[in-house]
């Protein structure tokens, strides 16, 4: 990094990397006629690991594919040339990372589901990976929460409970614990493990007695100073600092990347939490996003205006596969996969993956697996987000009479899927699936969207790079997202509502960008796809059967403008609440071949005979 | 140009290996610089903190947490027995007092009295960590341990389970793609670190953990064969700490996969010599792989370059192995590197070496999907 202030919103060329836990991607961003463009991208397997243990080789072979593929210099032997002179170097170089297998922390909280809770909130929301959240009230016997702390060994931890003013016995408690079990942390025998006080107020004498001497502690304001109110920025940007100054600073390589970066690293989950909000600002809609690495599967959503990320550790497509192969079973993997397999053969397949994670599938068979357990990983961390992106509890809402019949009570899921705008897929296996169509595929049969809704994927999984850009200029974050970044799939048509297998479930009237109109009708299912561009939306008439609903309540009618996008409209028959798929293999089998030659995720139509 | 690199497994005749041995906690060491030691020779030893017991004095014996140190009948640091009085309430008038017993034998380690807890710390937990190879002690990490280093063959493999254990090398099959059968085995192989070929199947490694075999050392095994041997699935591969009596280190891959020729070849070399073995795995930060050390002494060596050097990536003539399907497990030799992306059969877009394979058919290949076969 150069020592004299540089005016960032003046760069001409800015180089991004992200360090995954498999593979290391650069982005080379350019200003071009006047407007932010990505143009290259190189990629390179990350090397935390042995013989090199030292994460910048791999920066420095994904930016030396970038040189060879920009044809411009950007490095001076193992040294980024900033800032740009001529053509050479780039004026600003930023980077986010979870290699090394991010930051793993544990919460505590005194109240699981209260201050517990926002412990865990606060975290999340700073990239981190929860191992487990303690509570007075988790039912767990002092000596199990001890051993529990020595056993899981993680890198900071965050304790926090009562209210400014209240009692204070447990949260001193807690500490009275930590201090007991002694914790050391995972990387490097010599440092102290950091600890977080961010509890009541009126505690924080006696905490910094018991946990002082032990531990790296810091006191910053409490996460929930009245029941009715969360306060997480400051220990979001208390664990984000501490992540940076301790954990990155003795994993391999570290110190010498934050040395060369123009800001400060963030941790890969934060930068995509980042464009996620701004996407969802920007344009006023409801959001989920979702980023599914090698390791664990990161999802965002933004509903009612409030933010939610949920890491799920373990279940990723490489590192974890094998994971998700167990927590989904087996059957819930076959079951998307089109042809007969021998089921030792798959779990082989998938346990080489593992083993070998920085491999890539070749044949088309591989592939299909692949995506195969991609569906069922983001399944299930969408399940987990659900259950964890609630409304505040503990708290006592104004309530209209309304609202009291409805049983709307603060804890239930913020999610709803029919009110669901947008939904955006991040990570290898979705960015970089052979054909959009398949990832618009992987989306659709994951989370199961409801009503209308739109589907886009990041191009080249470039969005962490773009959350950390936006720190530094905003300008070019927004303009690459928007231009280079988004690349939109087109939307998902999906009635909700048991029906009865074949029958009638849409009828829909589509008047194309020419003028043509067109009718089509959706049985249960099926699956159609009317080709359609993000730029000239449809306009539809949309009646769904009567029981079933579309957004407008059961049986009525919509009238609105669709827009396409590299892959189209996909009308989706097969069912929500149910979502119906056949047991039996063949039926199955030939269901999946048939979905699939109808949304054209293999092969483009042929075309037909003149 | 740019390297695409993927790390590959060391299969080394002859090569300098060192070993750190580490206690979790500072102790004391048991040898120094210069000493030859053994498999089993104890190197460093420690104490580990006893187990704690947080013991709810004030609300045992009914007592408002401020109270408790002047109720206490042991102060910070002294030792109690299990069942010797630990604390006593003052009662009513010195009447209806209430005597809480010591839970366990430990030390008084802290008084709250703002919780009215006390945390009572158990014996310490001797540790103990040995040389593991047989070689000399050459560096010394003091109070936390030492380098053991040694001359000899270092196999390491793509997977392994179980820990660090020792035995003779004895060959079990008639070649690298010969498979092990429960009826491969006896009582010869008790203590000993067979060589597999292609396979083993879950019955032959049963009867091998029933036979105390120390090692089994095979091309391939199947996934769905470890749920019944660690008697849960394995999500993440990162294993070691099984309880299991023998240590199992597959070469290849999961499924039926001809060990590597000259993995088997160096292996049956060195039959009947000891070997150390560890199939302890973790594919994340860090990443360790199960190896095989065969430390070799005096008329044995032969003199090769000590030190196996670590290209920096795929070149042209680079002696590769295919970590994928198809052709997984073949070897080949680098004939090109085509700067430009090609498409494969699954659509994904890739750089690609040409690689001839043993046997002499050319492919293109993802580069991704080749390993370096590092030898000496």
């Amino acid at each position: 990094m150069s020592e004299e202030k540089r005016d960032y919103s003046r760069a001409r060329t800015i180089l991004a990397t992200d360090c995954g836990s498999t593979t290391t991607k650069a982005i080379l961003i350019q200003l071009i006629d006047g407007e932010y463009r990505q143009t290259h991208r190189g990629e390179a397997p990350t090397t935390v690991e042995a013989p090199f243990e030292d994460v910048t080789r791999g920066v420095l072979n994904a930016v030396r594919e970038v040189e060879e593929l920009a044809d411009r210099q950007i490095l001076d032997g193992d040294r980024i040339l900033a800032p740009a002179e001529g053509d050479k170097g780039v004026d600003i170089y930023i980077s986010t990372s979870s290699a090394g297998g991010g930051l793993q922390m544990m919460v505590a909280g005194v109240v699981k589901s209260m201050t517990g809770e926002s412990a865990e909130r606060a975290a999340l929301g700073a990239g981190a990976i929860v191992m487990d959240v303690l509570a007075s009230n988790d039912g767990r016997l002092p000596h199990q929460k001890i051993s529990r702390i020595r056993q899981l060994r993680p890198d900071m931890i965050l304790l926090s409970g009562g209210i400014d003013g209240g009692t204070i016995s447990h949260v001193v408690e807690l500490a009275e614990i930590l201090h007991a079990a002694n914790p050391r942390p995972r990387l490097g025998i010599g440092y102290q493990l950091p600890v977080i006080y961010a509890g009541n107020r009126d505690a924080r004498q006696t905490i910094w007695e018991t946990l002082s001497g032990s531990t790296d502690l810091t006191v910053v304001d409490n996460i929930r100073p009245v029941l009715e109110r969360e306060n997480l920025t400051p220990s979001r940007d208390k664990i984000h600092d501490l992540f940076m100054e301790h954990v990155m600073a003795q994993a391999p390589g570290y110190k010498k990347l934050m040395s060369w970066t123009d800001a400060p690293i963030m941790p890969t989950p934060g930068a995509v939490g980042a464009i996620i909000q701004t996407v969802a600002d920007h344009y006023g809609i409801t959001v989920v996003g979702v980023d599914i690495g090698g390791a664990t599967t990161d999802v965002f959503s933004v509903f009612e205006n409030t933010f939610n990320r949920t890491v799920s550790a373990n279940l990723g497509m490489s590192y974890s596969v094998c994971n998700v192969l167990a927590e989904a079973t087996l059957p819930n993997v076959l079951r998307w996969v089109p042809l007969e397999m021998d089921e030792a053969e798959l779990m082989n397949s998938i346990g080489n993956k593992m083993i070998r994670p920085t491999t890539i599938p070749q044949a088309m068979e591989e592939l299909q697996i692949e995506q195969a357990i991609a569906r069922e990983a983001l399944r299930l961390s969408f399940i987990q987000h659900k259950q964890f992106a609630v409304g505040l509890k503990g708290v006592q809402k104004e309530r209209t009479i309304s609202d009291a019949f409805d049983q709307s009570a603060s804890g239930e899921t913020l999610v709803d899927m029919m009110a669901l705008d947008l939904l955006v897929g991040s990570g290898g296996v979705l960015s970089h699936a052979p054909r959009r169509h398949q990832a618009a595929r992987m989306l659709i049969d994951a989370f199961l969207p409801e009503g209308i809704t739109e589907l886009a994927v990041d191009s080249i999984f470039m969005m962490p790079q773009l959350g950390v850009l936006s720190t530094v200029n905003e300008k070019a974050a927004t303009e690459v997202f928007e231009k280079d970044c988004l690349v939109h799939l087109g939307t998902c048509i999906a009635p909700v509502g048991p029906t009865k297998k074949g029958r009638t479930v849409l009828e829909a009237k589509l008047t194309l960008p020419d003028g043509t109109v067109v009718g089509r009708t959706l049985k249960q299912g099926e699956m159609f796809l009317v080709p359609a561009t993000h730029e000239e939306p449809v306009k539809a008439q949309l009646k769904p059967a009567k029981g079933l609903d579309l957004g407008a309540g059961k049986g009525h009618e919509i009238e609105t403008e669709l827009r396409g996008g590299v892959v189209g409209l996909i009308f989706d028959g097969r069912g929500r609440q149910p979502f119906v798929l056949p047991e039996e293999p063949v039926e199955r089998i030939a269901k999946l071949r048939e979905w699939s030659e109808a949304t054209e995720e293999y092969v483009s139509p042929q075309p037909a005979a003149s | 140009m740019a390297h695409a690199y993927t790390p590959g497994l060391k299969v080394l005749r002859e090569s300098k290996i060192q070993k750190t041995r580490l206690l979790p906690l500072k102790g004391k060491l048991r040898v120094q610089t210069g000493d030859e030691v053994t498999p089993n020779k104890v190197v460093a030893a420690t104490e580990l903190p006893g187990n704690v017991q947080m013991v709810n004095v004030a609300g045992q014996i009914n007592i408002d947490p401020t109270d408790v140190g002047d109720c206490m009948l042991k102060v910070e640091g002294e030792a109690v027995a299990k069942g010797e009085p630990l604390a006593r309430s003052k009662g009513i008038f010195g009447l209806f007092k209430s005597t809480l017993a010591s839970p366990a034998e430990g030390t008084v380690e802290s008084i709250s009295s703002v919780t009215g807890q006390v945390v009572l710390r158990e014996a310490p937990i001797p540790v103990q960590v040995d040389a593991y190879i047989q070689g000399k002690v050459v560096e010394e990490l003091p109070e936390e341990g030492v380098v053991v280093e040694a001359t000899g063959a270092f196999i390491q493999g793509i997977f392994g389970i179980g820990g660090e254990r020792q035995g003779e090398i004895k060959v079990a099959v008639s070649g690298p793609a010969a498979v092990i059968e429960p009826a491969d085995l006896d009582e010869s192989c008790r203590g000993k670190v067979l060589v597999g070929g292609a396979y083993c199947s879950l019955a032959a490694f049963r009867r091998a953990m029933e036979l105390e075999v120390a090692g089994i050392i095979v091309g391939g095994f199947n996934y769905q064969d470890l749920k019944p041997i660690l008697g849960f699935d394995l999500g993440v591969a990162i294993t070691g700490g099984e309880q299991i009596p023998t240590t199992l280190v597959v070469t290849e891959g999961f499924g039926t996969i001809a060990m590597a020729q000259r993995t088997f070849d160096l292996l049956g070399r060195h039959a009947g010599k000891i070997a150390s073995i560890n199939g302890a795995t973790q594919i994340r930060a860090g990443v360790i792989r199960p190896e095989v050390i065969v430390p070799l002494t005096g008329g044995e060596l032969e003199g090769v370059d000590a030190r196996a050097d670590s290209k920096l990536g795929i070149e042209e003539n680079s002696l590769v192995r295919v970590i994928r399907a198809p052709y997984f497990g073949m070897l080949g030799r680098v004939r090109s590197l085509p700067p430009e992306l090609r498409e494969m059969e699954s659509g994904t877009l890739v750089r690609v070496a040409e690689v001839e394979l043993d046997g002499g058919h050319v492919a293109l290949l993802p580069r991704a999907n080749l390993e370096m076969v590092e030898t000496d």
